[in-house]
């Protein structure tokens, strides 16, 4: 199966005061399309800057990476942005949904980028609701959802605009063990019914058994890769 | 969802903060037209000025008189049109806080110098035809119920002695800006007294008003009038009406500064309300900016957000102040003392200045969000916990 994702001899440096900190030490790394890659590892370890990189919200110091056959590192703030609204899903922690948006207009928010009409909009959206189980929350405020449903929202946000690849950094992190599961269910139809490729930071070893291949971080560096394929 | 329907979802999302800055910009816009108009209510005379108008008075001061004999020599100057002639009469009507310009003029040029004092041509002419007639501007007969043939005794004090006018018209002004509270009667009246009681009092002129055919020659005329007369008696001083206006105006100079430099200090106070709140706004949405910019949005895209949201509160509160404005100058006009300000508007200008400063203020404001948003990347974004 072919790469979606390539990283070869990826650096991440950050530097703090005068004190340089190394995040990402060489990392090279192919993930194939359709795969379901957990990205796992102690805190600090560069699993998040790993999955941001990937993700096109942070840059690497040095080294290449490609993800959906365009070499990201070398795009403008813009292009970027662009590149990220027709090719990434992201799913945060904490949902970062918008307070004053309904499930609806929340979901519909990526779409606002893409030049669909306002009833393909709409069918896009429902799809998207339907799809994650709230197609009878739609005009509910997050605050009326609970954890869980507003995860689904937020993975219904990400699925809307149809996008190659999932990010999921620590989606099961704050929600209850059945929330949990419904979550990374749902991830798993995505990835075996919708054929997405998906990458997922946790710290959950019942989550990471979820995806096809494990792959461990440690102080900046690749370790071991558990392949259950 | 449009752009819009968002920027406007989020403009009110703490509505008590929303509504307090709104009611802040409101009451700030509100105090400013209020100020202007105040501002311009002062520089009326100098706006409503006409520019192929001269004033000539005694050169000392306004207070001192010119003779009536300077009359015909200003009148032979070549590109002057009209000369008439004018006498400050003061005196008490009812009792001494009822204030009105009360002035005695040549009937005969009044109307041909101002023409903007309108008059139906009946009322033209009796009020010439009648020696003790008088004109009201409609403003004062409505004050003071006056209807034409009403007789209206006045207390001189400048010019001693009862006085008896009737009134015989009532003019309209032309415009908003021009005076219409004036009392205009006749000059010959009040010197036919002073040749009888006060024979050195007579003939004499508190200012003249000379129209001239070229505004452009204006400087030119009011030279060759002072040249005419110096080294005599009474020299005099000849200027256009708006520089004669602004000499009234500059004497009140430092307190119509004082009100400008207040109503200028109000937009730096709508614009600091503004700004503290759409900082706070943009501080609190730091994760979301973050969570917009990585779904795709872009920096034009969070700049609209974040200015329409400084527009939509910086427009609602200037929409709310200034139609607020025309109720509060009229309750203000109303607790004046009556004819401090012979014309008291509200300008379309002012109404310019307020709207465009509240908008100008919107964008300022949104200034320091909008920097801080587009430079603020977005894994610090997502980590911030406001």
């Amino acid at each position: 199966m072919s790469s979606i994702i390539s990283i070869s001899n990826l650096t991440k440096v950050y530097q703090r005061d005068k004190q340089e900190i190394r995040v990402l030490n060489n990392i090279s790394l192919e993930i194939a399309q359709g795969d379901f890659v957990a990205l796992m590892g102690p805190s600090g370890s560069g699993k998040t800057t790993l999955l941001n990189i990937i993700a096109g919200i942070d840059r690497p110091s040095s080294g290449n990476i490609i993800v959906a056959d365009t070499q990201i590192a070398s795009l403008s703030e813009t292009e970027l942005a662009k590149w990220r609204s027709r090719h990434i899903g992201f799913i945060f922690q904490f949902y970062n949904l918008i307070p004053v948006l309904t499930a609806y207009e929340n979901v519909e928010l990526p779409l606002m980028l893409t030049p669909l009409s306002k009833s393909e909009r709409r069918s896009q959206v429902e799809l998207a609701l339907n799809v994650v189980g709230l197609g009878d929350r739609m005009h509910h405020y997050p605050k009326q959802l609970s954890g869980g449903q507003e995860q689904r929202v937020a993975i219904a946000r990400a699925i809307a605009s149809d996008p190659d690849i999932f990010v999921a950094d620590e989606p099961t992190g704050d929600l209850d063990r059945v929330s949990a599961e419904e979550i990374l269910t749902l991830l798993d139809r995505l990835n075996k019914e919708f054929g997405k490729t998906i990458v997922m930071v946790t710290h959950d070893p019942y989550a990471a058994k979820r995806a096809h291949t494990t792959h461990h971080l440690e102080k900046g560096d690749l370790l071991q890769e558990e392949s259950k394929l | 969802m449009s752009m819009i329907k968002l920027i406007a979802k989020n403009s009110f999302r703490h509505t008590l903060r929303v509504i307090l800055t709104i009611v802040g910009i409101s009451i700030a816009v509100l105090a400013f037209g209020l100020l202007r108009t105040v501002v311009t209510a002062w520089s009326a005379g100098v706006a409503a000025s006409s520019p192929n108008r001269l004033v000539t008075r005694q050169a000392v001061s306004f207070i001192f008189t010119l003779p009536y004999a300077y009359k015909d020599k200003i009148a032979a100057i070549p590109g002057i049109d009209q000369v008439s002639y004018f006498n400050w009469f003061g005196g008490t009507y009812i009792d001494k806080n009822q204030f009105f310009a009360r002035v005695a003029c040549d009937p005969e040029t009044l109307f041909k110098v101002y023409p903007e004092y309108q008059l139906s041509p009946s009322e033209k002419a009796k009020f010439m035809s009648e020696r003790n007639a008088c004109i009201l501007g409609i403003e004062t007969a409505k004050r003071y119920n006056l209807k034409i043939g009403d007789i209206m005794n006045i207390d001189g004090d400048i010019y001693p002695g009862k006085w008896q006018f009737v009134v015989r018209g009532i003019y309209t002004p032309r415009t908003k800006s021009d005076d219409a509270t004036q009392m205009f009667f006749h000059w010959n009246y009040l010197n036919e007294r002073m040749k009888s009681d006060y024979p050195n009092r007579a003939d004499e002129i508190g200012w003249y008003v000379i129209k001239i055919k070229d505004a452009a020659a204006s400087a030119t005329i009011s030279q060759r009038i002072d040249n005419l007369f110096k080294n005599s008696r009474a020299e005099t001083k000849s200027e256009t009406e708006g520089q004669f206006q602004q000499g009234f105006v500059a004497s009140s100079g430092a307190i119509i500064g004082a009100i400008n430099i207040m109503s200028y200090l109000i937009i730096g106070i709508i614009l600091l309300v503004l700004c503290n709140t759409m900082i706070m706004t943009a501080r609190e949405r730091t994760r979301e900016y973050a969570v917009l910019k990585t779904l795709g949005f872009t920096g034009k895209h969070l700049f609209t957000f974040i200015a329409g949201e400084a527009l939509i509160i910086s427009c609602i509160g200037a929409l709310i102040g200034l139609s607020s404005l025309i109720p509060i100058v009229q309750g203000f006009e109303s607790v004046l003392p009556k004819g401090w300000f012979p014309v008291f508007n509200i300008e379309n200008s002012t109404y310019i200045m307020a709207g465009s400063s509240a908008l100008l203020v919107g964008i300022i404001a949104s200034i320091v969000p909008i920097y801080r948003a587009l430079n603020t990347r977005i894994v610090d974004g997502l980590r911030f916990n406001g």
